[in-house]
């Protein structure tokens, strides 16, 4: 079941690759499809998983190079599933959204779908080796992707992005291999590990472990100061591939730490959790700040959801059911809301051609539907209560507030400003004066309504009723802060 | 069945040796391109004498062991010469010459 | 019948919903959707109050989320404080929403104007009901966003936007406070409730200095939200907005949510006497200081507006020195007339076509409907008896007579003073005097009955509403309080002030403008002027704060995320390059000195492992 989820998109882009030379509606239906069908799959996970049980479910598991004890290991808990739901739904509004590219619409898809694997792959992977082989796998087609159908730096956007992670993935690399040899437990496979690596480390060689697998998720969520890969990805990311570098590929670090950092060295989270939640505050201050001075539609926003990754840093800091909860529901809230961004960003750049906050404006009167689900997004970004944004972030620092509360007060200091970069936002986009030379643009396209309500229902549903949510990530995060020896 | 015939193995190693280097010397020195792959096939053949010396000295289980190895060298270096001189057939009718160092297109 | 309580703001909300989706459709019959639900929740909320009032109480909740092994719950709760102030808000709202038909005739963005009033009275209504801080707080934070989009209502102005995103901002600064208060009082007790949090609080023998802490912080967010000094700077800028918003939310619902959120949690506030001492000392600086400046003010709505933030303090100063319920009938009486005083400013706005007094003047013989229920409002305002602001205003004061703290008597009673007499100037200026602008008396013309009607219905409470509940909301708040004590001659001298107020007033502007400009002349009044038309140089000091801690630090770090940490980055790759290019050097292209340097390197390497190996 999990194979073919992951490997649903792959048969996708076979498919692409021999249809012949088929319209691009051909391309992208089969396309559409290849994509909903993890969809499908997750949903019917969510439904039939075990609850009551937890753990981890509808394992597979086969030997893959038994030489070095390499497992084709996969299998899902709690926090796996909210992820591939994430991974999956962002997936198909990504697809939806890619309708409008033009440009060699066949080899497009093929990445975009080749890209999907990886993803699901990397959050189903329960073996150290094919985690970081899904993990690389994502790399590739999201350098062409932004190489190819970028914007203007786009060979350095993605030279950036690609020297960057691979960076990240190397470390983590070495990191495992040292895992190896130095427990000679002949495994890679993360239960097993978990179970067995903290006893088998002093507790020296546990810090150093967990600092280098840290800064390779770290580059991936991103942490100040290894984030400028992000925002100039982001600015030559065309729109589709913004949305899921930002809803769902960031979540690859903070996924990573919950799932390999934590649970395997859990004396060195402990030893760290004041510097990781400082530079959690940092995170959310800094980049508030530097978006508060961009001039930039898109580089705000990017910065936007560097910021809200501290949010997830703190929540891991803390390392108590209550932070690892906020810190997952951080992580899919700052999907859905910062794909509805992305989205919006691409809504007025395909009919404005500028991104440059200044020549923006008065968008409210003249795209009335577009100003109004642009202020939603950046009112639900800055934690309004009531949608799914408030809920993470009042919870997880509620419970910073109770360990570490100098942190808690920087935090909500950071609050301000995450408010400031916001209606500044808002201020310049959607109101003020309507501008003569923005007089005459299509109102919001069916095909973009598609996109962006579903995603506007999930911020609502998770902002009034975040149980939904919530009762999935309650035993995984339980579980997480149990190997931590929280309480 | 040591040093039969009573010519000592260091003599076959010098031979091979001074065969080896003369070999050497032409790879790295001469200009025509022709002679270079000579000189690669003398060292090869530097190595091939080695190579049954060795076997014929040693216990003779392993007899025909080095043997085996000198008559796969054989075929390997027929074949490189083959390609070799196909490749300086194509180098000689592109650029009209098969001077070696005129040929850098490697250059960085 | 309290268990329908919830239906109360659950009828405005299900109007928000119906606006949003038929709103387009029915034009301006769009304001019926709201103004029917406000109907209903007004006569849902007097039947709870009667029911109250027999004494009927209910805190009832679900579970709401389970996380990191907490239970959340969710709920409601109706005690006497709540019902009072369902029926005060939906009653004043649903008048204000039939105003608001006549005054937004023809706006372009009618339909939005409506649901964003619906949603906010909603908002209110869920705040006034909620039986636990988290809920409240969300509807505290629906109602800041409605607040910032009706103040930016009229968008196209650039002015407007600046001063919806000031009111949002400097309110965000309150609400943090309250966030922290929240997860203090959270993380020590587990709990959001507002019935249990004071008993669990109390039950942990915390140092003083804690419950302070969190007191002061909860304090911070009625700061923000009712705003006081030195977070009062948002809402004179908040006239930005329509006029009916500047009612609903100087009136009946967003600045008393911050005095109700101190009476909802006074439970916590009397664990902590120190910073229930802070309370009653801001409410008397703020009562005193904007009096200052109303008195210089010449735009209709700001006089008010700095009236707002007089009185607010009021009701905060009557908090802190442990008069629960004057702060209640105050925040009562005042959301009667100062709605009033708003809508009926709006009618002179309507009518004159500018917010700017002096060049008003005469326009009594004109507006008589309007002109009769503005002076009503300021009779109340200036708590000349028998009108509604007199029985609240004094059961405050006598109140900090009794009080150890006498500098908060002092500061209420100057400031009653002041009340009354930038109340009269304001009445003189507008409506009295001769007209001092020929185009404006012109143009004026009295309200249509859609706006009159309000005007009329609200003028009752405001003349009659201190009188008659005095005692009654006394007894159902505080039923087993102790008689108010006696004050003796300083309880006339409010009174005493207000009346010579008035008197100032009248003289000075009945009288010519000559005499005005020599007072103003005199050294001694200059310097005072200078420093209330300066508004006490609280905006300057918040436009410094601004740039010292948001604008500034934030070109600082764009431009070191730019070129430092970018730089550094782009200098690796950099450095990388430059490397590859010396490198390159050795690249001949020459095949034979790379066997050379092959056979050289084989040779070395043999050397040394012969020399190794030994």
């Amino acid at each position: 079941m999990l194979s073919m989820m992951v490997f649903a998109p792959v048969l996708g882009a076979l498919l692409l690759g021999f249809m012949g030379g088929r319209s691009p509606q051909a391309l992208r239906s089969v396309a559409t499809v290849f994509m909903a069908l993890p969809l499908a799959i997750v949903v019917l996970l969510l439904a039939t998983y075990h609850y009551g049980a937890g753990g981890l479910q509808f394992v597979q598991r086969t030997a893959w190079v038994p030489a070095w004890h390499i497992q084709y290991f996969l299998g899902v808990d709690g926090l796996s599933l909210v992820m591939l739901l994430l991974t999956a739904a962002i997936g198909v509004v990504a697809t939806v959204a890619s309708y409008g590219i033009g440009d060699r619409v066949r080899e497009y898809f093929v990445w975009l779908l080749l890209l999907q694997t990886g993803i699901l792959g990397v959050f189903c992977a329960q073996d150290l080796i094919l985690f970081i082989f899904f993990f690389d796998v994502v790399l590739v087609p999201m350098y062409f992707l932004i190489a190819i159908w970028g914007g203007p730096r786009r060979q350095y956007a993605a030279l950036k992005f690609l020297i960057y992670t691979f960076t990240g993935s190397v470390l983590m690399l070495v990191a495992v291999l040292a895992l190896y040899f130095l427990t000679g437990r002949q495994t890679f496979a993360i239960p097993a590990l978990a179970r067995l690596a903290p006893h088998d480390l002093g507790r020296g060689l546990q810090l150093l472990l967990f600092a280098v697998i840290f800064i390779g998720f770290a580059i991936k969520l991103p942490m100040v100061p290894l984030h400028t890969w992000l925002p100039d990805a982001h600015v030559e990311a065309p729109t589709p591939v913004s949305v899921i570098l930002a809803a769902v590929l960031l979540k690859i670090g903070g996924y990573g730490m919950l799932r390999i950092a934590l649970p395997l060295f859990p004396q060195a989270v402990h030893a760290l959790a004041w510097p990781i939640g400082i530079l959690g505050v940092v995170n959310i201050i800094y980049a508030a700040l530097a978006a508060m001075s961009q001039h930039d539609f898109k580089k705000l926003v990017a910065y936007s959801s560097v910021s809200h990754m501290g949010f997830v840093l703190l929540g891991l800091a803390l390392a108590t059911p209550l932070g690892i909860d906020g810190a997952i529901f951080v992580m899919f809230s700052h999907g859905l809301i910062s794909a509805m961004l992305f989205l919006m960003v691409g809504v007025f750049y395909d009919r404005c051609h500028t991104r440059e906050l200044s020549r923006l404006g008065g968008m409210y009167r003249t795209l009335p539907l577009a100003g109004t689900l642009l202020a939603f997004a950046a009112l639900a970004n800055l934690g309004l209560p009531t949608l799914s944004g408030f809920v993470g972030e009042f919870f997880t620092l509620s419970g910073v507030f109770a360990t570490y509360r100098v942190l808690a007060f920087w935090a909500a200091f950071g609050l301000i400003l995450v408010a400031a970069f916001n209606l500044i936002l808002m201020q310049r986009v959607v109101m003020g004066p309507p501008r003569t030379e923005w007089e005459s643009l299509a109102p919001v396209s069916a095909r973009e309504l598609i996109t962006l309500v579903p995603l506007l229902g999930g911020v609502v549903l998770l902002g009034i009723a975040p149980a939904v949510l919530m009762n999935v990530i309650n035993g995984p995060a339980a579980a997480i802060a149990a190997s931590l020896g929280g309480r | 069945m040591i040093a039969a015939q009573g010519i000592p193995l260091v003599a076959f190693l010098a031979v091979a040796a001074v065969l080896f280097c003369i070999g050497l010397f032409a790879a790295l020195r001469r200009a025509n391109a022709i002679m270079v792959l000579m000189g690669i096939e003398l060292m090869l053949n530097a190595v091939n004498i080695n190579l049954v010396a060795f076997s014929r000295y040693s216990a003779p289980a392993d007899a025909a062991r080095g043997q085996a190895f000198a008559l796969f060298v054989l075929a390997v270096a027929a074949a490189e010469a083959a390609v070799g001189l196909a490749l300086v057939i194509i180098v000689s009718r592109r650029r009209n010459t098969i001077e070696v160092d005129k040929i850098d297109t490697l250059r960085g | 019948m309290l268990a329908w309580a919830p239906l109360v703001p659950a009828l405005p909300l299900a109007a928000y919903v119906l606006h949003l989706i038929f709103g387009r459709r029915a034009g301006e019959r769009t304001a019926l959707f709201g103004i029917v639900a406000l109907a209903l929740s007004t006569l849902l909320s007097l039947a709870i109050l009667v029911q109250v009032a027999h004494g009927a109480a209910i805190d009832r909740s679900v579970p709401w989320l389970r996380i990191g092994g907490l239970q959340v719950r969710m709920g409601f709760a109706v005690g006497p404080l709540e019902a009072v102030m369902l029926a005060m808000v939906s009653f004043i709202s649903c008048f204000i929403e039939v105003y608001s038909m006549g005054y937004m005739h023809g706006d372009r963005r009618y339909n939005r104007f409506f649901s964003n009033v619906t949603l906010f009275v909603a908002a209110m209504l869920t705040a006034v009901i909620a039986n636990n801080l988290l809920l409240f707080f969300a509807a505290w934070e629906v109602m800041g966003l409605c607040s910032y989009l009706l103040i930016g209502h009229w968008f196209e102005d650039p002015a407007n936007c600046r001063a919806a995103t000031k009111a949002f901002m400097v309110t965000r600064i309150g609400d943090v406070g309250l966030l922290l208060g929240i997860w203090w009082a959270f993380s020590l007790t587990h709990t959001f409730s507002f019935a249990a949090l004071p008993g669990a609080l109390g039950a942990m023998h915390l140092p003083a200095a804690t419950l302070d802490a969190i007191a002061l912080l909860i304090f911070l967010g009625a700061v923000g939200k009712s705003a006081q000094v030195p977070l009062q700077i948002w809402l004179p800028d908040a006239m930005a907005g329509p006029t009916p918003i500047s009612a609903l939310i100087h009136a009946a619902t967003m600045v008393a949510a911050g005095v109700f959120l101190v009476a909802r949690t006074y439970g916590i506030f009397l664990l902590a006497p120190a910073a229930l001492h802070w309370v009653g000392i801001v409410g008397g600086i703020s009562a005193f200081i904007p009096a200052t400046i109303a008195c210089v003010q010449t735009d209709i709505k700001k006089v008010l507006a700095y009236s707002t933030i007089s009185q607010l303090g009021y009701m905060m100063l009557a908090m802190g020195v442990g008069a629960f319920e004057a702060g209640i009938f105050h925040l009562l009486t005042h959301a009667f007339f100062k709605a009033l005083l708003f809508l009926a400013a709006g009618s002179v706005i309507h009518a004159a076509g500018t917010q700017n007094m002096h060049e008003m003047g005469g326009l009594w013989r004109k507006l008589r409907t309007t002109g009769a229920t503005f002076v009503v409002g300021t009779l109340a305002l200036a708590a000349i008896p028998p009108f509604s602001g007199f029985w609240s205003k004094d059961a405050i004061l006598r109140a900090a007579w009794a009080s150890p703290d006498r500098a908060l008597y002092w500061l209420g009673t100057i400031a009653a003073g002041l009340t009354a007499y930038y109340m009269t100037r304001a009445v003189v200026l507008t409506f009295f005097g001769r007209p001092r602008d020929a185009h404006v008396q012109e143009h004026a013309h009295e309200s249509p009955a859609v706006m009159l009607v309000p005007l009329v219905v609200l003028s009752v409470p405001a003349a009659l509403l201190g009188w008659v509940v005095d005692r009654p909301l006394r007894q159902l708040l505080t039923p087993h309080a102790p008689a108010a004590a006696a004050a003796g001659v300083y309880g006339f001298l409010p009174l005493l002030l207000s009346l010579a107020g008035v008197a100032v007033g009248l003289a000075l502007y009945l009288g010519p403008l000559a005499r005005r400009e020599a007072l103003l002349r005199s050294p001694l009044v200059r310097p005072v002027y200078g420093l209330c038309k300066r508004l006490w140089f609280f905006d300057d000091l918040g436009a410094v704060v601004m740039y010292a801690v948001g604008l500034g630090p934030s070109y600082v770090i764009g431009a070191f995320d730019r070129y430092v940490v970018d730089g550094v980055v782009n200098g690796i790759g950099w450095l990388a390059m430059a490397f590859g290019r010396l490198w390159r050097k050795l690249s001949t292209g020459n095949v034979q000195a790379y066997m050379l340097t092959m056979v050289v390197a084989l040779a070395i390497g043999l050397v040394a492992l012969q020399a190794m190996g030994g």
